[in-house]
């Protein structure tokens, strides 16, 4: 069943006096209960296209359609609540808000005991953090964990976690894949991830690559992996040529 | 022992329902309504002057003094002294503050003076809240000066806190820190509509391996005025840290000047200022997780002040 559906998306930022268009005409379908890795080069419009299924950014045209109604114009909260999520690539911080709260204001019930839980499935132990504030005292790697934590905890019927990798270190890495894993078998869910690891690319049920604004491929895992990572198909050596010549 | 508009004031600034354990010291309106002395804590009428003396026996150990001050007459202007005198080795929590109703278009004003002698290893936390309610036009006005004396190897911790309410306060703290004393302020206030609030400190790090700690978190909304002016001196070794933290809105106006100063090499002296409205992405978080705009705003200054 199709769960979210992109239509022609256009997004040019507001602030640019030229036309310079982020998503040039982007539409995909994403169905239930599968787990899709988007990857691709920088720059290339992978995250502008989680803020726009999230709302944060208001496509330029387009349409978006969840379970067959137009969300178009919701606001990001509306979505929230009609099941969307989005893990920051990254989070903010809150002075005076302990990590409790905001889990318990991402479940809209109180985190007690066994609901701090999400935060053991991200390695950190509850009883360490659940009182500490999500202020400056924590580390970039430990932010990343709570907000995916808190994203777990909120039962999504989609989730877009943008570059969960980003920011955090090898052990927490390993920790991470195994969450994935558990969330693509365990839970009757769509997930997003945004990455560009190896690891977590292997957990797709299918990819999609994004380059330059637009989606050049979309397809199963079994298909494209083997073509990005043995560095045969054009796309990847495009990219990464294109890369290098940018650097 | 009230009617309910006292009750209401009196749970506001001193979170009391009823009768408090212990030591307690209730005035309204200018007079003093209710009072008990402990064994260990005796409260007595100063004769010099209004207010009273607070006397904390050396050794005194988990035992609280509530002092509220409530005011619902439009148009008086109270003034008043308090002494603690806080024995050696004790270990005490005070809960002062002043809740104002005016219905009046006079304005009501609270000027109370606490001067504390902590002696020699004693502990104290004291907390203060201020609070305005009314429907007149009457001005609440609230000026507060808290001067310290800490002896050697006292700890204090005073948490001062200003909510809502309150159309004008000019708060004063002095404190002398002596010899491995420590003292921490905390300090909170939220400004609405028209409201002005001044804080000015004067402390003084005189003994060595003194400390202090400053925090102060405001935030000031509609068309406030709030100024911080904490100044700090370290006379010997010793180490103090000032930190103002301000969220402003609207067309509010927030001015932080923290002066440190060192008279001594060793003295390790720290000062941050940071004024800044609410971080957008912030707001985007909580609606991400399906709080509406306003309910996000309004965790985040609740979170800021807590």
């Amino acid at each position: 069943m199709v769960l979210l559906e992109l239509k022609n998306i256009w997004y040019s930022p507001e602030e640019t006096t030229e036309s310079v268009a982020i998503l040039k005409d982007v539409s995909c379908t994403l169905e239930d209960d599968r787990f899709y890795v988007i990857t691709g080069p920088n720059g290339g419009g992978k995250s502008t296209l989680a803020k726009i299924i999230m709302g944060i950014y208001k496509p330029t045209s387009g349409k978006i359609i969840l379970n067959g109604d137009d969300i178009t114009n919701l606001s990001i909260s509306e979505r929230a609540k009609l099941g969307i999520g989005y893990a920051f690539q990254q989070p903010p911080r809150f002075k005076g808000i302990t990590v409790g709260e905001l889990l318990s204001l991402a479940r809209s019930k109180k985190c007690v005991g066994s609901g701090c839980n999400y935060l053991f499935d991200v390695g950190l132990c509850p009883k360490d953090y659940a009182n500490r504030e999500v202020n400056s005292s924590l580390s970039g790697g430990e932010l990343k964990r709570i907000e995916i934590a808190t994203l777990l905890s909120r039962n999504c019927k989609i989730t877009v976690f943008d570059e969960p990798e980003a920011g955090i270190d090898m052990w927490s890495f390993s920790k991470l894949t195994d969450i994935f894993e558990k969330i693509h078998k365990g839970r009757d869910v769509t997930t997003v991830v945004i990455s560009h690891q190896e690891r977590i690319l292997k957990l797709a049920d299918e990819i999609i690559l994004m380059q330059e604004g637009v989606i050049k491929e979309k397809g199963e895992k079994i298909v494209l992996l083997g073509k990005i990572m043995k560095g045969k198909n054009n796309f990847k050596k495009d990219c990464l040529g294109r890369v290098e010549k940018n650097e | 022992m009230n009617n309910l508009l006292d009750d209401n004031l009196i749970a506001q600034v001193a979170d009391l329902h009823g009768i408090p354990q212990g030591a307690y010291n209730i005035r309204k309106n200018g007079v003093g309504i209710g009072r008990r002395s402990t064994a260990n804590i005796e409260i007595k009428q100063k004769l010099d002057k209004p207010g009273i003396d607070i006397i904390v026996k050396p050794g005194t150990r988990g035992e609280s003094v509530h002092i509220p001050v409530i005011i619902t007459a439009e148009g008086l202007e109270d003034m008043v002294y308090n002494t603690f005198y806080i024995g050696e080795n004790s270990d005490v929590l005070i809960v002062a503050g002043c809740g104002i109703h005016n219905d009046g278009n006079k304005k009501s004003q609270h000027d109370g003076i606490h001067d504390f002698i902590v002696g020699k290893g004693a502990r104290v936390r004291y907390v203060e809240k201020h609070y305005g309610e009314g429907e007149g036009t009457g001005e609440r006005i609230l000026n507060p000066q808290t001067l310290l004396e800490l002896q050697e190897g006292a700890r204090v911790e005073l948490e001062m806190v200003q909510i809502r309410g309150v159309d004008s306060t000019k708060r004063y703290t002095k404190a002398q820190v002596g010899k491995n004393a420590y003292l921490k302020i905390t300090e909170k206030i939220l400004t609405h509509d028209q409201q002005s609030a001044e804080s000015e400190m004067d402390m003084e790090l005189k003994g060595e391996d003194a400390s202090i700690q400053i925090i102060s978190r405001s935030i000031a909304r509609g068309k406030s005025k709030q100024i911080f002016y904490p100044r700090l001196s370290g006379l010997t070794k010793c180490r103090g840290h000032v930190q103002c933290d301000a969220i402003i809105m609207d067309n509010a106006m927030v001015r932080a000047i923290p002066e440190i100063t060192a008279y001594h090499a060793d003295a390790q002296l720290i000062h941050e200022a940071a004024i800044g409205k609410i971080a957008g992405e912030q707001i985007v978080k909580l609606m991400t997780l399906g709080l509406s705009e306003k309910e996000a705003e309004e965790t985040i200054l609740k979170g800021f002040l807590k």
